[in-house]
């Protein structure tokens, strides 16, 4: 079915239909009571103004705007949390203004992470919607002097049945604008089966700009007098400057200066380096590679991948530090039908968004504008306000949209480089652009590796009765802690659900950077522990599907262990996305020889997901993926066409990951540095078909763009294994030998 | 700095660059065409896919220097109106998530129907795989150019 397409509206042109209002009507959120809205002309600063919050602005002229608050890096939430506001104010979507917000402090938190946007946002934009839309009903009843009980709402107007009179919501803006705000618990918020937005297909707001290849992402925007940064880093992480030919440099063509940038110790801030500012992106990428460095490199020494694998057998050889240990995992293997060891490791990975990092500031006025792909811009504000050491009121930042993000935009170290690049360009702005080769060596942080040392128990029934994890994590400096994202929840399935488990740590220390990319943790954890319970579903010979719905066991909420947070974990959920994803998938009906199924499950970002790949596997060892069948639960869904998207999304990038990423060190630097040795994956190789399901189950919706993400790997694992009898328990995929006779 | 005029969406346009500038920096720092992506610069991932003469080309891999009189399209130019079937084709199927790839999806894709109006699925993926989409929206640009492709049969039966 056909998405629509809502208007099509860029900056300028919004500013232009903007420019026409003669009065109108805003509305955001404040105490119940208070006067909020008021006629004003919203753009002319002769007219008063409505203050605070705008999340809905409705001229007379009947032009409706709805304000997108947080930053859109291709998760849809541009398209999808406007959506919410206009179910509630009962207006029709396709004419709707979407304004992008910049950083603000009166519409709550403004950040794209954690899948948080939706429930974070979904009930207080709902009550934007409905309170404006009762407010514009009793416009009308005003107006015409009736109950506004007899009035009802439609598709931007105030309906009167009874005598078949009518007002659009720009007629009534500036009576409404002179009403009182209602307290928004007395305002009606529309029941399930009224919603006529919400669970519809909409096209993303920007579509019409992306395909005309209109000024929209971070490295697009432009100024007059705009000069053009590139920035040198130690490719040692944590290494500094000691002395570079700038002076060189600041005679090479179209150069303007070359510096050297001191930095701080913060590995999400301002790292030493050399800038060069020149009156082109090119001119800049040029001289950069005529720069010749002295670096202190001394922080890498040792610091490699096959180190720390040799340390991961070492410290596998040893107990480890005890996290977890119910019931009694050392009577569970005596006694055990089969005893099932493994060794599961997977690499550390790039982010590696399309759009390399970036970020345009200009200092003026005693203060700086950012124009950001961040998707944490309130930590960016802090951070390039300590670096130009202003106060954070002087730092203003407004959202452009970033190319792709995945967690890699959650760390604002761009920011701090362009801005403390700024200070240096006489007022001119300035925009800074990373290589590619930037990008991929001085990704802020990365997916961490990690090393898991398994051992499993199947009873004599053929049950899953015991399960023992030495996990060997990563420590940034530390054999104390686990580094950013390198750390495992003593909660984590299938612990709670065994009696007897049992997990052990050990760290090694590393200079590395992790942290969080799409669905942290979960995107290692859940390829480890599902192709493992694979394996003893299969060493047990029973169906892996079964085996999974008995280890989730009776519908219930098992809750965290004593004293740690999170959400409980909903088994039924769990088990209805299991049984759609195999039933849909056609589960158990006999396939070619070299094809084979494979299904998985993950609870993450409060979203119940289920996978079953299947694949072919030609003699030689060539995979193919023709089918993936995804069922999500993750309560209703806002956006039907964007929700699919980022399901087939994350299906793809999945897939792509655990097939053929790795990131790998020597001496404490990334010797990955683009797509050829850093791949993604191709269209020659995304599945052929990915049918997408969601279980809508009735409690508030939460986020979908991390929590697919994980499953695809073990299940395209584990139906490698069906198709095959090779078990893959190194990632990437591609490092193993598929072929079978 | 030698001076180079170059054909762009039918205009002749003159800057000044160094001669190694690639196109691509030329199109989006000299001519303000951004539509264009840069995203690896060493002709990997096809974000910068313009049309020389028609054809598909890396605009990061030619420098200004060797592009001479030949007529050179990007995105902006695609069509007119910006209603291309293409471009049509890719709302119709919200096909973007972050979109950054996706301007130069559509001019491969636009290059490639030229040649085979009428593709199959296989040959899709062959002439669309040097085109990378982080966000990995392939299964609908795999959708979106074969209703592209019928659109443009229709239109060309049509205009009989």
């Amino acid at each position: 079915m056909k998405p629509t397409t809502p208007q099509d509206v860029s900056r300028r042109e919004f500013l232009r239909v903007s420019a026409l209002a003669g009065g109108g009507f805003v509305i955001g959120f404040a105490a119940p009571g208070t006067v909020l809205a008021e006629a004003a002309n919203l753009l002319d600063d002769t007219a008063k103004q409505f203050t605070p919050n705008p999340f809905i602005k409705i001229t007379p002229q009947n032009i409706i705007t709805i304000l997108a608050k947080n930053p859109e890096t291709g998760q849809g939430v541009k398209t999808s949390l406007p959506m919410i506001v206009a179910e509630e104010l009962d207006a029709d979507f396709s004419t709707i203004v979407i304004e992008q917000a910049g950083l603000r402090s009166d519409v709550g938190a403004q950040f794209a992470g954690g899948s948080r946007s939706t429930p974070d946002n979904y009930m207080r934009l709902r009550q934007a919607g409905a309170t404006a839309r009762a407010m514009l009903v009793e416009a009308a009843a005003q107006t015409w002097g009736v109950p506004a009980a007899e009035l009802t709402t439609e598709k931007g107007k105030v309906l009167h049945p009874a005598t078949g009179r009518s007002l659009t919501y720009g007629q009534l803006a500036t009576k409404a604008a002179t009403l009182p705000i209602p307290d928004e618990k007395t305002v009606r918020l529309k029941k399930e089966g009224e919603f006529r937005v919400m669970g519809s297909r909409v096209g993303g707001v920007d579509n019409p700009a992306i395909v005309t290849g209109q000024r929209l992402f971070g490295i697009d925007q432009k100024f007059p007098g705009l000069v053009y940064a590139a920035y040198e880093k130690c490719p040692v992480y944590g290494g500094k400057v000691i002395s570079a030919n700038t002076e060189r440099i600041k005679k090479l063509p179209g150069i303007l200066d070359c510096f050297i940038l001191e930095g701080t110790d913060n590995i999400n801030g301002l790292k030493p380096g050399v800038a060069i500012i020149g009156n082109s992106t090119w001119a800049t990428f040029s001289a950069k590679k005529q720069l010749l460095v002295e670096w202190d490199e001394s922080a890498g020494a040792g610091q490699g991948t096959e180190a720390f694998a040799a340390k991961a057998a070492e410290l596998a050889k040893t107990g480890g530090t005890n996290v977890r240990n119910d019931g009694d995992v050392a009577a569970a293997f005596a006694s055990a039908g089969q005893v099932v060891e493994a060794a599961y490791s997977y690499p550390y990975l790039n982010h590696a968004t399309l759009e390399p990092q970036g970020c345009t500031a200009w200092m003026h006025d005693g203060g700086i504008e950012c124009w950001t792909t961040s998707q944490t811009p309130g930590s960016g504000q802090d951070l390039v306000a300590k670096t130009v050491n202003l106060p954070k009121e002087k730092v203003n930042l407004h959202f452009v949209r970033g190319g792709g993000g995945f967690g890699r935009r959650l760390a604002n170290d761009y920011m701090a480089e362009v801005a403390a690049i700024a200070m240096r360009t006489n007022g001119a702005p300035v925009k800074l652009t990373w290589t590619r080769e930037d990008d991929m060596r001085h990704d802020c942080y990365h997916r961490p590796g990690g090393f898991h040392f398994l051992k499993g128990a199947v009873d004599a029934k053929g049950r899953i009765s015991a399960w023992h994890d030495h996990f060997v994590t990563f420590g940034y400096k530390s054999t104390e802690k686990p580094a950013g994202g390198a750390d495992l929840s003593a909660d984590e399935l299938p612990a709670r659900f065994l009696p007897n488990f049992r997990l052990d740590q050990s760290i090694i220390s590393t200079i590395v950077p992790s942290g969080p990319m799409r669905a942290p943790r979960s995107n290692a954890l859940a390829w480890t522990f599902q192709s493992f319970i694979d394996e003893l579903a299969h060493a047990a010979k029973r169906d892996p599907v079964e085996v999974r719905l008995e280890l989730l066991g009776e519908d219930r909420q098992v809750p965290p262990a004593g004293g740690r947070g999170g959400p409980p974990y909903d088994t039924a959920r769990m088990k209805g996305v299991i049984r759609l994803a195999a039933e849909k998938s056609g589960w158990g009906s006999p396939l070619p020889r070299g094809e084979g199924r494979g299904v998985a499950f993950h609870f993450s970002h409060s979203g119940y997901v289920a996978m079953v790949a299947r694949v072919s596997v030609s003699p030689d060892g060539n995979l193919r993926v023709p089918e993936v069948t995804a069922v999500c639960d993750v309560g209703p869904i806002i956006n039907l066409s964007g929700a699919e998207n980022q399901v087939e999304g994350s299906v793809v990038d999945g897939l792509g990951a655990v097939w053929l990423q790795e990131m790998t060190y020597e001496e404490g630097r990334a010797m990955q540095s683009n797509f050829h040795d850093f791949p993604l994956i191709r269209i020659n190789a995304a599945p052929t078909r990915i049918g997408v399901h969601f279980i809508q189950s009735p409690v508030p919706p939460t986020g979908l763009g991390e929590p697919p993400y994980p499953v695809i790997m073990p299940a395209i694992c584990n139906a490698i294994f069906a198709a095959t009898g090779k078990r893959i328990r190194q990632w990437p995929i591609n490092k193993s030998d598929l072929s079978w006779a | 700095m030698p001076s180079y005029t170059l054909k762009v969406n039918g205009q002749a346009r003159t800057i000044n660059v160094a001669a190694d500038t690639p196109l691509l920096w030329a199109l989006r720092d000299h001519l303000d065409l951004v539509g264009t992506k840069y995203g690896c610069g060493m002709g990997l991932c096809g974000a910068c896919t313009v049309h020389v003469n028609g054809a598909a080309v890396r605009s990061c891999q030619l420098p200004v220097s060797a592009v001479g009189n030949t007529p050179i399209t990007t995105i902006e130019g695609l069509d007119p109106a910006g209603h291309h079937p293409l471009q049509e084709a890719w709302c119709d199927h919200d096909v973007p998530q972050c979109g950054y790839c996706q301007a130069g999806q559509i001019m491969a894709a636009a290059a490639f129907l030229r040649q085979n109006p009428a593709p199959t699925d296989a040959q899709i993926d062959d002439a669309m795989a040097g085109n990378l989409c982080r966000c990995g929206t392939y299964i609908r640009i795999r959708a979106a150019i074969k209703d592209a492709s019928a659109a443009l049969a229709t239109a060309k039966g049509g205009a009989k």
